[in-house]
């Protein structure tokens, strides 16, 4: 059996990968995709406690993770069309109409 | 420790040495006699229509997102019916709320004309 | 196996009821292709159908679902702001969405969903209810801060809010599993009974301070505040008056059951977490204020510095602290919306006139809409005799009871420094010199009824502000 500080640490990392792509990327697709890595680095950690409790609860709450995360995905890429369809471009810096 | 993942090394080398030799060979001794219906990407034995690269209608993203969230609803179908039986009427009623719900969404983009494709 | 009684559904009835409502709204939307504005009215009749139910709930209160859901004195408190703040936005919007040509029946939908989110995150005594409250109002938020679809900078305020909205949710989300993983429940008042001698006191920080930083994004609270002028400027400014207010105190509802409540063992690590957001927030929303110069930007900068107020309340903590809080957010719920439903109407087709200089000489042209600006910018400043000064008394009080001198020193000279800026707008109204550059439209009846309700209840609670504060005194605090 894995041991539960190898999954915690694989979750981890991908969490921190995905707010370091969050941060350091300049395309919203990718920006969006590092959101979707950290949630999914949650439902790993997620599943890896839930083998060790007792409760079946942390596998529930991934059920509920994916819905939704898919409703977040529907609803942004619609929000990235829409603003693609305006500006034309994906690139975050490019988002300034709005002086900071 | 370390001396475990020696197969594994072993096979490794293997994997590389083999695919690569036989490869390496049929470039090498193989004969080439391109044709076009050789060059044309394999599509499972249809001719291919048109250029890949081509652009994509906005419907097809559109279609695709209605099809993940209405695939992912089913999700929780599944754990119910594990619990289905000591539910009893209460998980019966629940779901047909629950489903009932996913309906009236679907009413909604039918008669807003998402599903139309032609649109 | 959890066992369902049928007062379960009572206990939630006001959310079911908006939901049903949300529904039939979303479902009639194809069908009612001329008179959008119905859809509005059946939409406030679902707001004030729920307010009702609510009085049924307060009959049966208790755990319901598991308890995972809580009907008591604090959740309806919540829930009877949020249908309010609900209310006074429709108001607001009806003639809006007519005027700057965005009126479709799916704005009416996502503001009662993010209602019902709401209302689920102050309710909820599950880590996991409170996740999926704030999913439902987070969604339906972004959705309706980029309504304005052809218009750019809707598009980026969408964008930006739900970039940072999820990386926070992320954030919250992370925490909680590490909460399950400690502790094997995401049930609060299970882990209320748990708290003390539970494993791992450096996890649990960490847990702490990941749903710290995703709950500090939804109120903005710096230093994760700088969506927050962009957002609330970029947005249609209706919905801006909805979401600088309903989101915003449903995060900090959960910041009371999170920190008040279930996890107050956790001592000192949370105390020092608050304090620094506090007094960061409070200075960051009103040094930035200062400068600007649109106003829907200026109130976006004072509504991050009246979550720093906030904060100084549940830093306070104890049942004061908490009393001062609930009373703070009500009275911040009617002057901002109020304030940003005002300023939509100002602003003409297009939302084109929101600098400080078009209010030049307002009062000469328009007095009525003058004087009702004037009424809710001296209550966000916190003048005696509105609401806004007792709002801020009475969560100075605790913060005193509770020996936070310097929290509260930092915090009296901040209230002097936003009297500047929300000042600045006054004189430009009534000394300014030359034509004013806001709309001369007259005011719709239904927006008429909106601010003139949120005015009543400013003077109201200023001037009478014991009744109700004598009524959240007796309401049961969580984890008190």
């Amino acid at each position: 059996m894995i041991p539960l500080s190898h999954v915690l640490a694989l979750s981890m990392i991908l969490f921190i990968l995905g707010i370091a792509g969050f941060i350091i990327r300049r395309n919203v697709v990718t920006v969006f995709m590092c959101i979707e890595l950290m949630l999914n680095a949650v439902n790993l950690a997620l599943i890896g406690f839930a083998r060790y409790q007792p409760s079946l609860d942390g596998q529930l709450f991934v059920f509920f993770v994916i819905v939704v995360a898919a409703a977040e995905a529907a609803v942004g890429l619609a929000i990235i069309v829409a603003l693609y369809r305006n500006r034309g471009s994906l690139s975050i810096d490019e988002v300034d109409s709005m002086k900071l | 420790m370390l001396q475990d993942y020696i197969p594994v090394l072993v096979q490794l080398i293997a994997v590389v040495a083999v695919a690569g030799g036989i490869l390496g060979a049929s470039a090498l001794v193989g004969k080439k006699r391109p044709t076009r219906e050789k060059l044309s990407p394999y599509e499972c034995g249809s001719v291919p229509v048109g250029n890949a690269r081509e652009r994509f209608s906005i419907s097809f993203y559109l279609v695709g997102m209605l099809f993940i969230l209405f695939d992912v609803e089913a999700v929780f179908l599944y754990p119910w019916a594990v619990v289905y039986k000591s539910l009893k009427w209460f998980g019966f009623i629940e779901m047909f709320v629950y489903i009932a719900i996913l309906l009236a969404g679907y009413l909604y983009l039918w008669k807003k004309g998402a599903l139309d494709w032609s649109r | 196996m959890m066992a369902f009684q049928s007062v379960d559904t009572i206990r939630i009835l006001p959310e079911i009821i908006l939901s049903a409502f949300a529904i039939l709204v979303m479902v009639l939307e194809p069908w009612v292709a001329a008179r959008k504005s119905a859809l509005g009215w059946l939409s406030l009749a679902g707001v004030i159908a729920a307010a009702l139910a609510t009085l049924k709930t307060a009959g049966s209160p208790g755990l319901a679902f598991g308890g995972s859901v809580s009907a008591d004195g604090f959740s309806l408190f919540f829930v009877d702001l949020f249908l309010a703040i609900a209310a006074l936005c429709l108001l607001g919007s009806i003639h809006y969405l007519e005027r700057d040509r965005v009126h479709h029946g799916e704005y009416y939908a996502l503001i009662l969903l993010a209602t019902v989110g709401a209302c689920f995150m102050a309710a909820s005594t599950d880590l996991i209810m409170i996740f999926i409250g704030l999913e439902i109002s987070s969604i339906s938020t972004y959705i309706l801060a980029g309504f304005k679809r052809q218009e750019l900078a809707s598009n980026e305020a969408s964008l930006k809010y739900f970039l940072l909205g999820s990386f926070a949710t992320a954030f919250f989300l992370y925490g909680v599993a590490l909460v399950y993983g400690l502790t094997g429940t995401t049930n609060l008042l299970r882990l209320r009974e748990q708290a003390g001698g539970s494993p791992g006191a450096a996890l649990a920080a960490l847990a702490l301070i990941l749903m710290f930083v995703g709950l500090a994004f939804k109120v903005s609270s710096a230093p994760f505040q700088v969506w927050t002028p962009d957002v609330y400027q970029g947005a249609p400014a209706p919905v801006t008056a909805f979401l600088s207010t309903a989101p915003k105190a449903a995060a900090f509802a959960v910041l009371l059951r999170i920190f008040a409540g279930s996890l107050a063992g956790s001592g000192p690590v949370s105390f020092w977490v608050l304090w620094i957001s506090a007094v960061l927030t409070m200075t960051v929303g009103n040094l930035a204020a200062i400068w600007q110069s649109n106003v829907k930007r200026l109130l976006a900068y004072s509504s991050i510095a009246h979550a720093g107020y906030v904060l100084v309340g549940i830093t306070a903590g104890g049942a004061e602290g908490v009393s001062s809080v609930l009373f703070y957010l009500a009275g911040y719920a009617l002057m901002n919306v109020g304030a940003f439903i005002l300023v939509a109407h100002l602003a003409g087709r297009g939302e084109r006139r929101v600098d400080v200089a078009d209010y030049t000489a307002l009062a000469a042209a328009r007095p009525s809409a003058a004087a009702l600006l004037t009424v809710f910018l001296v209550s966000l400043a916190g003048f005696p005799g509105t609401v806004g000064f007792f709002a801020k008394f009475y969560v100075f009080r605790a913060a005193v009871h509770a020996h936070l001198i310097g929290l509260v020193t930092i915090a009296l000279l901040n209230s002097v420094v936003s009297v500047y800026y929300y000042l600045k707008i006054v004189v430009a109204m009534y000394m300014g010199e030359g034509e004013t550059g806001v709309s001369a439209a007259a005011m719709p009846n239904a927006l008429r009824a909106a601010v003139v309700l949120s005015v009543a209840g400013i003077f109201y609670l200023g001037l009478y502000p014991a009744p109700l504060l004598a009524a959240l005194a007796r309401i049961p605090k969580p984890g008190l």
